[in-house]
């Protein structure tokens, strides 16, 4: 392998059911930044089944070129037919740099790629930058990651083997501005699958209960932890959440005992979210907990315990009663509001 | 059905502490447990054993310390524990951790691998994918349920964001398993007391089938440039005042940053 045949910035696309999913558009803003150093190209690959119309977008979002894999073998994601389809793409195509979303799609597939390809991959990045290599004329992409549970911050390179492949969680990286007026290329690509490798079978698909809102696309979050006790303090938490015009998040110790879904939790081993306001209520504050949220612009935190962890991130933080404040907030904001 | 289970030793990270003043990891007295996500996967193993009958082997990649935690396998009713050790797996990514656990597994008789999904030191993810790939096996992640069909044939649960698919499975596969969706059993008393008389097997590299140059630091693609303790934002205001005054605070500050 010669280092010197691998250019340009990849980005994995992800769509679900035809729908481009966000983080898609957000590694390609991180993938512009990339590429604007390294003065090379951003590259979309974009997998799917009826699906070739909506490569514009990707190029509107910062893509130069979007390679598109539409046809019926790749409706649903599957790992060995996708990755069958990426890995032709990239042993085609050499990529510096390949971007995945750290989704249950992306962290499946980014590791067989890796593999296949005797590639380095960092998961889970919160960081990329591109900087001068040790070797004279070549640029490392430097991928820093949480590990211990969020407790220790590493950066990680791959100086000897191209590409290589990083994974970033939804909701990490910025998106830009759609812009109507870029231009870009279009190519199609034809996967040639070996179907003898095609072991498993998609028998259906259950649709998770759609009332729940994405925390993760949220501007404002009221969450809660310990401290809100049970439902009934949620619902609390809830008529706040309402007169923000935002949702309500929780804690992991909430989803563990069975009060909140797991699809509210914020953190390590639920989501990370970066709203416009995080109101952290009865959050003692887990280094697991504030790795999921200490990106947001303004965190403020109610805590009974004046030495919880959570007013070390916190803007601005309360020591005193949820119970009591969170109502009380919820009138004194409908009376400023009404006016 | 010969089932083989990947287990990790890991340090318990809730109970890591960070050192104020100088910023690093306290990591004395915290204590080494079995990975959550494994320990999951081997209780799939287990329940699968429980009803269809099956051999179940625990594997794992690390110290000698690591004894510790196969032994807590067989008191939890797993047939053999096999530890690999050897100062040439050191400084191994997950590329090459799951190389040697492939040149382990191919020399194993087995029907299915079982791994966690993730561990809790390091959360990549990657060394379950990356063993089925080296092993050229078929792989379903995040699995939340696995059941044998009549049909000879997986029937398995994937839990994704926003979905479940459910998916079938034809032959040798890896599975990688959630921690919440298989509550591990307790150890046995009597699994206890067998589990002191039985062999953690410790093997070699050159008892399994791998090519030495691909082990440890010189077989792994990513190098740790650097490590840092996460840097601390500079803590924001905090008060202790009546509730009426709070809720001013908070009120004020929302109109400050113009979120009302």
């Amino acid at each position: 392998m010669d280092k010197k045949d691998y250019k340009n910035v990849f980005v994995f696309a992800e769509q679900r059911e035809g729908v481009i999913q966000p983080v898609a558009f957000e590694l390609l803003g991180k993938a512009r930044d990339l590429a604007d150093v390294l003065g090379e190209k951003v590259v979309a690959m974009f997998l799917g089944c009826g699906i070739k119309d909506q490569a514009q977008i990707l190029i509107e979002m910062g893509a130069d070129e979007v390679i598109v894999a539409d046809c019926p073998e790749l409706k649903d994601y599957l790992s060995e037919q996708y990755s069958q389809a990426v890995y032709q793409i990239i042993e085609q195509r050499k990529p510096g740099i390949v971007l995945y979303g750290a989704t249950t799609i992306g962290r499946d597939m980014a590791p067989r790629l890796a593999c296949r390809l005797r590639a380095g991959l960092t998961a889970d990045c919160t960081k990329l930058e591109v900087c001068p290599a040790k070797e004279e004329g070549f640029m490392d992409l430097h991928s820093t990651r949480p590990a211990f549970g969020g407790n220790l911050m590493a950066t990680i390179v791959c100086p000897n083997t191209r590409p290589q492949m990083s994974t970033v969680r939804p909701g990490v990286m910025q998106k830009r501005e759609r812009d109507p007026q870029r231009q870009g290329t279009v190519t199609d690509f034809q996967p040639k699958f070996d179907t003898s490798k095609f072991k498993v079978r998609l028998v259906e698909t259950i649709r998770a209960d759609k009332s729940v809102a994405d925390i993760s696309e949220a501007k404002i979050l009221v969450s809660g932890g310990r401290g809100v006790h049970d439902k009934e303090g949620f619902g609390k938490l809830q008529a706040l959440a309402d007169q923000l015009g935002g949702q309500v998040a929780s804690s992991r110790a909430m989803v563990d005992n069975g009060v909140m879904p797991h699809e509210c939790q914020v953190g390590q081993t639920g989501k990370t979210v970066r709203p416009n306001l995080y109101m952290a209520c009865g959050i003692s504050g887990a280094i697991q907990h504030l790795a999921g949220m200490e990106e947001s612009d303004l965190i403020i935190a109610i805590n009974k315990d004046k030495y919880a962890p959570i007013f070390s991130v916190a803007d601005l933080g309360i020591v005193g009663d949820l119970h009591k404040i969170v109502p009380m907030l919820t009138e004194r904001l409908k009376r400023e509001m009404a006016q | 059905m010969n089932i083989v289970v990947c287990l990790k030793q890991v340090p318990d990270t809730t109970e890591i502490k960070i050192d104020p003043v100088k910023g690093t990891l306290i990591r004395e007295g915290v204590p080494s447990i079995m990975n959550p996500d494994d320990k999951g996967g081997l209780e799939l193993a287990l329940r699968l054993k429980d009803q269809f009958g099956a051999n179940v082997t625990v594997i794992s990649m690390g110290p000698p310390q690591a004894d510790v935690m196969l032994r807590e396998a067989y008191a939890m009713g797993a047939d053999r524990a096999i530890l690999l050790s050897d100062r040439k797996f050191a400084g191994a990514d997950t590329l090459a951790t799951s190389y040697a656990l492939s040149g382990l597994c191919r020399v194993l008789d087995y029907d299915l691998i079982i791994a966690g999904r993730q561990a809790i030191d390091g959360d990549t993810a990657q060394v379950g994918p990356e063993l089925a790939e080296h092993l050229g096996l078929p792989q379903i992640t995040y699995v939340v349920d696995a059941k044998l069909q009549d049909n000879g044939k997986l029937l398995v649960h994937k839990e994704n964001e926003d979905s479940t698919q459910v998916l079938e499975v034809e032959g040798k596969c890896l599975l990688t398993v959630l921690a919440s969706a298989f509550e591990p059993r307790y150890m046995s008393v009597s699994g206890i007391m067998e589990a002191y008389n039985k062999e953690v097997e410790v093997w070699s590299a050159d008892k399994i089938d791998v090519e030495e140059t691909k082990l440890g630091l010189a077989g792994s693609p990513t190098k740790v440039f650097q490590s840092f303790p996460k840097a601390m934002k500079a803590p924001g205001e905090l008060h202790e005042v009546s509730e009426e005054e709070a809720v001013e605070l908070i009120v004020a500050k929302l109109k400050e940053k113009h979120i009302i």
